[in-house]
């Protein structure tokens, strides 16, 4: 496997980011292929929601200096013009956070905020209706709740709609940063179950940010593994995690409290 | 236990949040917060002033009962640096010593409001229930006037002077710093060291005194700053209507109010008083807002 | 010769204990024991169980709206103030999920460590600073750490504090909850590795809350499970998570993601969200979102019954143990229907 990025659906080249003279991302290599779901796990300090939001071209907004290539498609994205990083921001690439709730404007009613945005992408107002609706039926949730308000909703309901969002807007990546960290375990199965189904019915790529290696194994199918703002290892899940050959990676394993283990 | 070596926690956007009030080095603050610096520069001018009165007026008699026929309404000149009163005083000399008035009403209102207002606010916010429906109807009864009109209102009942305007101007303001820290109090009191400390048995009091207190106090540090323009220019206002100071002391409220008979043509009796109200008050709102910016614990640092 | 049946009895005991807000009751019922240490037991259960709300009444800081919180056979449940609140207030402590929040951020590290102890004057005030080491020692922190306020912390080392701090007084029982939730997995890992050498060095009694079966079977020899604020299936942990009894516990038990790809198992997904407290469903809390609701769970309370080891609330326990249960071939629920969200 040659280091070039064909066919690779997203890709990172000696990223490098950094708050003053701090450095939190020294990244080496990062690619995400079509339709694949790659997991990025690590602890706090990781660098690895700075990545993601790098990946957007927010990273600058708060304050950081990113270096480096991020090319979507081939596309190169850093240094972009802003106007152009605004286009791809829901259209193509999208992201979804760990607590959706505070992602969604309070003064909204679900729908209104899913058309508005479709309409900001420069989608008709009847086809914006349309898009909204069915992007719920593909997260099963009734578009009754379209009515709704981010209040009344419960975690795993606002986890859904933000995912139907980027349906909705036709993304082709999504950046997950720790989606269902903070979602019951019941839902949160049901959250990587919707994904999974993402990624079979629509193709989506998905670079799923998370701390909990369990998840990962579940869900991913390679993982790159960051410590301190570096890749220590990567490959398919099942070997990354099943025999690990970095010291971190070990240690990391070894610390997830496993069901049936001895202690 | 085997010593692991810990990892810096930083960069989620959570982790790089200044700590709570912690004062770094003075360079650097003033680099990062140019308003705190003019504000804090400004208001040191101000105190230098009234603390140097005697040495800085050209004519420090006419800041008291010295009249002087002879030279009334004289413009501003190499003598009078600006120009003479009605009755011949150096206004210059007035507006100097003036300094020590306003600023000194300021502090003694402030200091009154804070010692009524905050631990009404910190027991209504703590202990919730009637206290808190008893303080806060009464503090919304206060609320509900124009603090100016009240305290007129009072000012008018009572002989003017200088210690019954600092009394009226205390009891409108008392209740802004009520209602403020209660909501902080109240927001403090739901968190959860309080309620370790109270499932703990700790005492009401020393939850207050070192827990509470402590972490309701920012918005007042910042708030009396910026209270301490508002203050000046409502006991001016007093003064100006004849209800606060008196002649012949060196108010500038009053020295506005005496003046402006004489506006169209002896323009400098009421220019540089109002000049001194509008930079004082202009000083501690530049020190409000540069306090505020420094002591938000959510501010976000670039570096740490 | 008659058979004398010994009963020691339990050091912590709830019997009944139903805490309502308003119209909600957040705990409808709930009993269970702790003897004394060491000894874990587990209140295991997602948002609207009640678990948390229970961790708060043990600690009193909410009122219980009847039944009874014993600790050594007296009952504190109704006491407000007073020395046998204080005297409980001692012997009961409590870890909190976020040591962020858990810590008075403008507090050293030293004071409020030994703030428990001043407040009940366990030792006299020259030997409160040596006490403060000790205890920074037992778990695992530096004796300079006294001097520093929690923000020069990492979230592991504020966790210890806390810990520590609940310590100070020497109790007898602890509530942790979720006490590894808001940490990094190497330091989840070591924290408990603390809770289990403390347990040991102790004999500890606790309390832990949790929604991780992972945390709560290294640490707890008993389980209860919760569900809209009551009990579904009570008992022996190993039990429990090897062969459970209730519906929801299977569910729970298939959602934790394995990171061993050879204990894979098929995930049961359930439908719906957990009801509203304000308006619980009839009967069986569960029986909406259950797959093996039959017609009697939605007419019928089940009631906690004793059976293989452990007591269940379920109708069709028995088949369910037994791997024979199967979803009726019409649904009992059709309330799950309209509102198929998630």
């Amino acid at each position: 496997m040659t280091g070039t990025t064909t066919g690779a659906k997203l890709s990172l080249h000696d990223l490098r980011i950094a708050f003053g003279p701090r450095r939190v991302v020294d990244l080496d290599r990062l690619e995400l292929g079509s339709g694949e779901i790659l997991g990025l796990a690590g602890e706090s300090g990781s660098g690895k929601s700075i990545t993601a939001l790098a990946v957007l071209g927010l990273a600058s907004t708060l304050g950081a200096k990113v270096e480096g290539s991020v090319r979507l498609d081939g596309e190169e994205l850093v240094g972009a013009p802003e106007s152009r990083l605004r286009e791809l921001r829901g259209s193509r690439v999208s992201m979804i956070f760990q607590s959706p709730v505070s992602s969604l404007d309070p003064l909204l009613e679900v729908g209104e905020l899913f058309e508005r945005t479709l309409r900001l992408h420069g989608v008709r107002k009847r086809e914006a209706s349309e898009r909204a609706s069915d992007a719920f039926r593909e997260v099963l949730l009734s578009p009754d709740l379209l009515r709704r308000y981010p209040h009344e909703l419960s975690g795993g309901q606002a986890q859904r709609i933000a995912i139907a969002m980027s349906l909705a807007l036709r993304s082709e990546v999504l950046l997950a940063d720790e989606p269902t960290s903070a979602l019951d375990v019941t839902v949160q199965a049901e959250i990587l179950d919707l994904l999974r189904r993402v990624r079979e019915e629509r193709g989506m790529s998905i670079l799923f940010i998370s701390h909990d290696l369990a998840v990962i194994a579940e869900l991913c199918d390679r993982v790159a593994v960051m410590q301190l703002g570096r890749i220590v290892e990567e490959g398919p899940t099942a070997r990354v995690l099943g025999e690990p050959e970095d010291d971190y990676t070990k240690r990391l394993v070894a610390a997830v409290p496993k069901i049936g283990a001895q202690v | 236990m085997s010593r692991i070596p810990s990892y810096p926690d930083v960069e989620s956007r959570e982790e790089v949040l200044a700590p709570p009030g912690r004062l770094r080095s003075v360079p650097g603050m003033i680099r990062r917060n140019p308003l705190l610096a003019v504000g804090a520069a400004m208001c040191l001018a101000i105190f230098l002033v009234a603390v140097l009165a005697p040495l800085i007026a050209t004519y420090p008699e006419d800041a008291g009962s010295a009249v002087h026929p002879l030279q009334t309404l004289e413009p501003p000149s190499a003598q009078h640096y600006f120009g003479t009163d009605q009755v011949g005083r150096d206004v210059f000399s007035r507006v100097v010593y003036g300094a020590r008035i306003s600023p000194l009403i300021a502090v003694l209102v402030l200091a009154i409001s804070v010692l009524i207002g905050v631990p009404l606010g910190i027991a209504a916010g703590y202990f919730g229930g009637w206290i808190d429906e008893v303080i806060s109807r009464v503090t919304d009864v206060f609320l509900a006037f124009p603090a100016l009109l009240l305290a007129l209102a009072f000012a008018a009942v009572m002989e003017p002077s200088i210690t019954n305007t600092v009394i009226a101007i205390s009891v409108t303001w008392w209740p802004w710093y009520t209602r403020i820290v209660r909501g902080q109090a109240a927001s403090v009191t739901g968190r959860p060291f309080v309620e370790s400390a109270k499932a703990t048995g700790v005492p009401h009091r020393r939850i207050l005194l070192r827990h509470v207190l402590p972490n309701s106090i920012t918005p007042i540090i910042v708030q009396v700053s910026l209270d301490v323009g508002g203050v000046i220019l409502t006991a001016s206002a007093l003064s100006f209507l004849g209800l606060g100071a008196q002649d012949p002391t060196p108010d500038w409220g009053l020295m506005v109010s005496q003046g402006q008979a004489f506006f169209t043509t002896q323009w400098w009796l009421v220019t540089f008083p109002g000049a001194a109200i509008f930079l004082t008050a202009v000083a501690f709102n530049l020190l409000g807002d540069g306090l505020r910016d420094v002591l938000d614990p959510r501010r976000v640092l670039t570096t740490r | 010769m008659s058979a004398v049946v010994a009963f020691e009895a339990p050091l912590l005991e709830v019997e009944d204990l139903v805490v309502e807000f308003g119209p909600v009751r957040a705990v409808d019922g709930v009993s269970f024991r702790l003897p004394a240490g060491p000894y874990g037991l587990a209140l295991v259960g997602e948002s609207g169980s009640g678990k948390t709300t229970i961790a708060r009444a043990l600690m009193r800081l909410v009122p219980a709206a009847s039944g009874a919180i014993r600790l050594d056979g007296r009952d504190v449940a109704g006491v407000a103030s007073g020395r046998a609140l204080r005297s409980y207030r001692r012997d009961v402590q409590i870890v909190f999920q976020d040591p962020t929040t858990a810590l008075d951020p403008r507090a050293r590290i030293g004071p409020t460590i030994a703030e428990p102890l001043r407040a009940h004057r366990i030792v006299p005030r020259e030997d409160v600073d040596s006490r403060i080491a000790s205890l920074l020692a037992e778990v695992g922190l530096e004796p300079d750490m006294a001097g520093r306020y929690p923000h020069q912390l990492s979230g592991g080392q504020r966790q210890r504090v806390a810990i520590a701090r609940a310590l100070s007084v020497e109790p007898r029982v602890l509530v942790l909850d979720e006490p590894t939730s808001a940490l990094d997995v190497t330091v989840q890992a070591r924290i408990l590795e603390l809770i289990a050498e403390l347990r040991r060095e102790r004999g500890l009694a606790y309390v832990l809350i949790s929604h991780n079966l992972a945390v709560v079977e290294q640490l707890c020899e008993e389980t209860a499970v919760l569900y809209l604020g009551r009990i579904v299936e009570h008992g022996p942990t190993e039990q429990i998570l090897a062969r459970p009894a209730h519906p929801y516990t299977l569910a729970l038990r298939s959602a934790v993601p394995e990171i061993d790809l050879a204990a894979r198992r098929s995930r049961i997904v359930l439908p719906g969200t957990v009801p509203d407290p304000a308006n619980p469903p009839p009967a069986c809390p569960f029986h909406p979102r259950c797959p093996y609701a039959i017609d009697r769970c939605r007419t019928e309370v089940p009631e906690l019954r004793a059976i293989d080891g452990r007591t269940v609330a379920c109708h069709r326990a028995e088949e369910i143990l037994a791997g024979e249960a199967q979803p009726p071939p019409h649904p009992a629920s059709s309330s799950s229907r309209d509102d198929r969200d998630g």
